[in-house]
């Protein structure tokens, strides 16, 4: 019993730890900017809902969130759609070069966003998909496919290719095998992945920030609109702040079962 | 990937439309970059060849953009090893404290997950509310206890901010892969140890750990990769500040590139970067088959 006791306690630390910063800005978002500045309340001496408002009514705010969201999705419907194939070509055939290739798109997954901002940024220029959903759509799938096809693959390692085998006995066609089968075998696994790539679109700022300009502005990019040459808005910015941690912990919730499976990549 | 695989060249059908995909978004780039690397411009689009003449300002320590790419470098590294020193055995701990059965267990798995799914550049913004002296819990607290500290006039106190928000946003990571590397342990190698009369100590030592092994070097491997890359929460906390005190290679890295529009430099320093990185990754990435193999698993 002791044993446990500890246990909790030391849980409870490390969630108070987890939790006072993020309650620091659920509190600042409720406060004016003056109460904000004037004193140290750990509670709003006038709690207001003015922050939050100003974003419900602008539509630029409205669009953002849209942009953020659409991309996103975008992305991971992409994603996990031309990794599914690839992962299942991993998982059940040997072919020439098939280590190095998994190697190479791993190693995409461990590139720096940084070095490709520039290179980017030229080449959507040059695509005419600057400033568009698509442009950072298709840019996250450089660490999102391979993250994808990672996943994926160890997933369906886990199916005995027995299966495969008796469905082609059976006289199913490969489409028809693979799509009434074995995608709801992988059900799991496509969740999994799907969430993986919405989570890593969604908290990825420097690309979709410098493919951006106006009509496609992310979240992350309005948020500077809370910098004025009139000072910090800091009001506006925790309650933007506070939106945006809201979709990660919908998606979180729905997914909870799987997360400790997803996150040791399928692999332990 | 196991051994039962067929044979078949065919296979390759299968991988194209993502070799479409990362061609499109990873060799395309790059061959700008390596383009741009060994090129000078007039502008207007106008290169002509310039030979090694950028990578040799990167390695020259008396050129202002070689001290700055080396500085940029020296603070990563340290970055790194700092953030993994404290992440990975607070990673095992916390693992070992989330519950084991009952209700609590899927509750403490999505409290913990959330700090990783916040978006970067809100981490930072939630780190710089928290840490501020004037209007900062923590920042205030501090200055209460008569500890100096100021993000913006004193490096150590923006490392130390750094150091702890980069521990806050991932050490769930590691905890959550520990997690699932211990859940993955038979509990018939628990009842023998308690047959034994192993300890706590023991047991962790013994069983968890040698268990554990090949999990972490995965986590390892991500969070080095993490916090090599990172970018955007110490450019909202402090903006690579104060002086150059928190400008990582990231940092500097856009500051060139597209900031000061140093294509050549910007290009050459992006390689040697990327370079590194592939290293790294290539090391872990035997290592880990190494394991597998040795182990037969």
């Amino acid at each position: 019993m002791q044993k446990s006791l500890s246990r909790s306690i030391g849980m409870a630390l490390y969630i108070v730890f987890l939790f006072v910063p993020i309650y620091w800005l659920l509190n600042m978002s409720f406060k004016t900017n003056t109460d904000i500045l004037s004193s140290l309340s750990f509670l709003p001496p006038h709690p207001t809902l003015d922050n939050y408002r100003k974003i419900f009514i602008d539509p630029d705010w409205h669009a953002s969130f849209a942009n953020s969201i659409s991309y996103v999705l975008i992305n991971t419907v992409l994603s996990v759609g031309v990794a599914l194939p690839a992962a299942y070509a991993f998982s059940r055939y040997r072919f020439i070069g098939d280590k190095h290739l998994f190697f190479w798109l791993l190693s995409n997954l461990m590139a720096p966003p940084a070095i490709y901002a520039m290179p980017f940024f030229n080449l959507y220029s040059a695509a005419g998909l600057f400033d568009s959903i698509w442009a950072v759509a298709l840019a996250h799938c450089l660490f999102n496919v391979p993250l994808a096809v990672w996943i994926l693959e160890g997933f369906i390692s886990g199916i005995p290719r027995e299966i495969d085998e008796t469905a082609m006995i059976d006289g199913y066609s490969f489409p028809r095998f693979f799509v009434r089968i074995f995608l709801p075998l992988i059900a799991n696994g496509i969740g999994v992945a799907a969430f993986f790539c919405f989570m890593f679109s969604w908290v990825e700022q420097l690309l979709a920030t410098t493919l951006t300009t106006v009509d496609a502005k992310p979240i992350a990019g309005m948020m500077s609109r809370a910098y004025s040459a009139a000072g910090l808005d800091w009001g506006l910015l925790s309650a933007a702040g506070v939106l945006t941690m809201i979709p990660g912990a919908i998606v979180i919730w729905f997914v909870r079962n799987h997360i400790a499976k997803g996150f040791a990549l399928g692999r332990v | 990937m196991n051994e039962l695989k067929i044979s078949d060249n065919r296979a390759w059908f299968f991988v194209v439309p993502v070799l479409c995909f990362v061609l499109f978004s990873s060799l395309l780039p790059m061959m700008t970059v390596v383009n741009y690397s060994f090129q000078d411009t007039m502008g207007q689009n106008n290169f002509f060849w310039n030979g090694v003449g950028w990578f040799q300002n990167l390695l020259d320590p008396t050129t202002e953009v070689g001290q700055r790419f080396q500085g940029a470098l020296v603070r990563n590294l340290a970055f790194s090893f700092l953030v993994l020193t404290v992440e990975i055995p607070l990673g095992i701990a916390v693992s070992l404290c989330i519950p084991k059965r009952g209700w609590t267990v899927g509750a403490t798995l999505v409290i913990i997950a959330l700090p990783l799914l916040i978006p970067y550049n809100v981490v930072g913004v939630i780190w710089q509310l928290f840490t501020r002296t004037d209007i900062g819990l923590l920042g205030t607290a501090l200055r209460g206890l008569n500890i100096p500290f100021d993000t913006r006039q004193d490096a150590a106190s923006a490392w130390f901010t750094i150091v702890v928000m980069d521990v806050w946003h991932w050490t769930s990571m590691v905890a959550l892969l520990c997690y699932a590397g211990l859940k993955a342990i038979p509990d018939a190698y628990y009842q023998a140890a308690r047959i034994d009369g192993a300890g706590r100590w023991a047991v962790f030592a013994n069983i968890e750990f040698p268990k554990l092994r090949k999990v972490l070097v995965i986590a390892m491997l991500l969070r080095f990769m993490g916090s090599f890359m990172i970018y955007t929460e110490p450019f909202v906390l402090t903006g690579g500040g104060p002086g150059e005190s928190t400008s990582f290679l990231s940092i500097d890295l856009v500051k060139t590139a597209l900031g000061q529009v140093d294509l050549g430099n910007g290009a050459a320093m992006s390689l040697v970067y990327n370079l590194i990185t592939l290293t790294v990754c290539w090391i872990f990435f035997t290592y880990t088959t190494h394991i597998d193999q040795r182990k037969g698993s």
